[in-house]
């Protein structure tokens, strides 16, 4: 388990416990995180689960890949700390992390 | 008033239905029932990671029991939905249970298309929809196996490719003349066929069964001109039927699935229909009606039942949309190509990147197939959605981007 703090674009925080082997997408729909859509429940087909990760963090999420970095080059209020949280694996050197969620996924 | 509803299914449209409903404020009793052992799950991984076994059942479940029971929806499972009584408002199911309802979601899904032929009932014959067809037919994808798809749609490229990754000798066959020729441009097809031709599929279009061979256990597909390819599994993909029985047999209008408006209500103003099972007026392609598989489709018309139900305002509708995965190939579809006079290619095939646009004759995009191409999908989208027309010379010149496409056409 790594524990993930979700903060919604309102500022609420989720802090969960989500599995070694998912996705930081995964963590927040499985446990009802309103903000993340995941339309194609984590194929990178849709770009509705773009997340913020917080900047001492985004080093350890590693690069985005070519897919999903032209799929963010769409993303509404893109920044360089965007990334889609459904190719952010959870690992053990993640328990910590912090994601900031957008406004709206669309 | 509304205050009890009742979704027949318990599949991604029922659980996106249920999650609306109480995110747009419904706290009455809110009941869901499933045909199946499991709470609602995804399927399209069970033709992809699920199957390969790179994504276990805890993942590829929608949502666990525990979040339905947090989100107070009454689950039952494995009762099916028998009758619908509209006149009193309830739903029996096997078990005999009634649930009255003031408000009724259809969310039946979809079942199999069954081969017609001789020998289609052997052991070994496999078709896939559901978490046990997955597992069945995964427990049979041993290495040095042989399989046979018939059907070269989707679900069968999708399996010819887990399985051989998974190193079977695979054939599929295609009885047109290319593969996925119901809903792709030939360009599209043809480099599909390639794509596996390149990974040692065996592709046989313009396939004419005659029969599927074997005692107890498949040992072979027999063609209608004598030969006979040996075979120690075959998956049967050759398409879904809307499960609209429960409707017509309750009198509301179905032919090629349940008739529903643009909020996804039926003739019966009291009942909703949503995901595979409905037939809805396509809004970006001039209300003609239309039934689409897609999970986009079911996660939409659950939100549109559910701000229905509600009297909240109906959310915008997308361009339909739909993807696949083979190989290390990403296929993004927006849009329906129906009525298009002219396609247009942007890319090169060869490169394994490359877009190709459908257009009317007045240059509006209703569709676009995109390979391992994010930006043009995510673009034409958009535009598809807003009606919009785009020039095909610029289309085709990769010199232009699709962000300035996206903005000025």
């Amino acid at each position: 388990m790594a524990k993930v703090t979700y903060i919604e674009h309102n500022g609420t925080e989720h802090v969960i416990d989500v599995p070694v082997g998912t996705t930081i997408m995964e963590g927040a729909v499985k446990n009802r995180v309103p903000g993340i859509d995941a339309d194609c429940g984590g194929a990178c087909a849709c770009a509705t689960c773009h997340v913020f990760v917080d900047e001492a963090w985004i080093a350890k999420t590693g690069k985005p890949g070519s897919m999903e970095e032209s799929m963010l080059d769409f993303a509404e209020g893109v920044t360089p700390l965007s990334r889609l949280s459904c190719q952010i694996a959870v690992t053990a050197e993640l328990d910590g992390i912090v994601v900031r969620l957008p406004a709206a996924q669309h | 008033m509304v205050s009890r509803i009742v979704i027949v299914g318990a599949g991604q449209a029922a659980a996106q239905a249920a999650a609306s409903l109480r995110a747009g404020g419904f706290d009455g009793q809110l009941v869901m029932l499933g045909n199946e052992a499991l709470p609602p799950y995804q399927r399209p991984p069970l033709s992809k990671a699920y199957l390969s076994g790179a994504m276990g059942l805890d993942r590829v479940i929608l949502k666990p029991v525990e979040a339905l029971v947090d989100e107070k929806v009454e689950l039952f499972l494995n009762d099916p939905a028998i009758k619908l009584d509209r006149s009193a408002k309830t739903v029996v199911t096997q078990s005999g249970a009634v649930h009255p309802y003031d408000a009724l979601i259809l969310a039946t899904g979809s079942r199999v298309r069954v081969l017609n032929a001789q020998g289609a009932d052997l052991k070994g014959v496999h078709y896939l929809r559901g978490i046990a067809d997955a597992d069945g037919l995964g427990a049979e994808l041993q290495p040095g196996r042989r399989l046979v798809v018939i059907g070269g749609g989707y679900i069968g490229l999708e399996v010819a490719a887990v399985a051989r990754k998974a190193g079977l000798d695979v054939t599929i066959l295609e009885a047109a003349p290319r593969v996925l020729a119901r809903v792709a441009p030939p360009v599209i097809s043809t480099f599909f066929e390639g794509l596996h031709a390149e990974a040692g599929v065996r592709i046989v279009t313009g396939a004419k069964l005659s029969a599927i061979v074997g005692e107890d256990h498949v040992t072979g597909v027999q063609l209608a001109d004598g030969q006979t390819l040996p075979a120690d599994v075959v998956l049967v993909g050759i398409g879904i039927l809307p499960n609209s029985e429960l409707a017509q047999a309750a009198g509301l209008a179905a032919a090629d699935g349940i008739e529903t408006d643009a909020d996804a209500r039926t003739s019966d103003p009291a009942i909703f229909a949503i995901g595979d099972c409905a037939s809805r007026p396509l809004v970006h392609y001039g209300h003609r009606r239309g039934r689409l598989e897609s999970v986009h489709n079911a996660l939409e018309q659950a939100k549109l039942a559910a701000a229905a139900i509600l009297g909240q305002p109906r959310p915008v509708e997308e361009a339909p949309w739909f993807w696949s995965d083979q190989y290390d190939i990403k296929l993004q579809i927006a849009g329906l190509s129906a009525g298009a006079t002219q396609t247009v290619v942007r890319g090169d095939p060869s490169q394994k990147k490359f877009a190709v646009f459908h257009l009317d004759a007045d240059n509006r995009l209703l569709a676009v197939d995109a390979i391992n191409a994010p930006p043009e999908f995510i673009v034409a989208k958009q535009v598809i959605a807003r009606h919009g027309q785009l020039a095909p010379a610029r289309l085709a010149d990769m010199s232009v981007s699709m962000k300035e496409i996206g903005a000025r056409g």
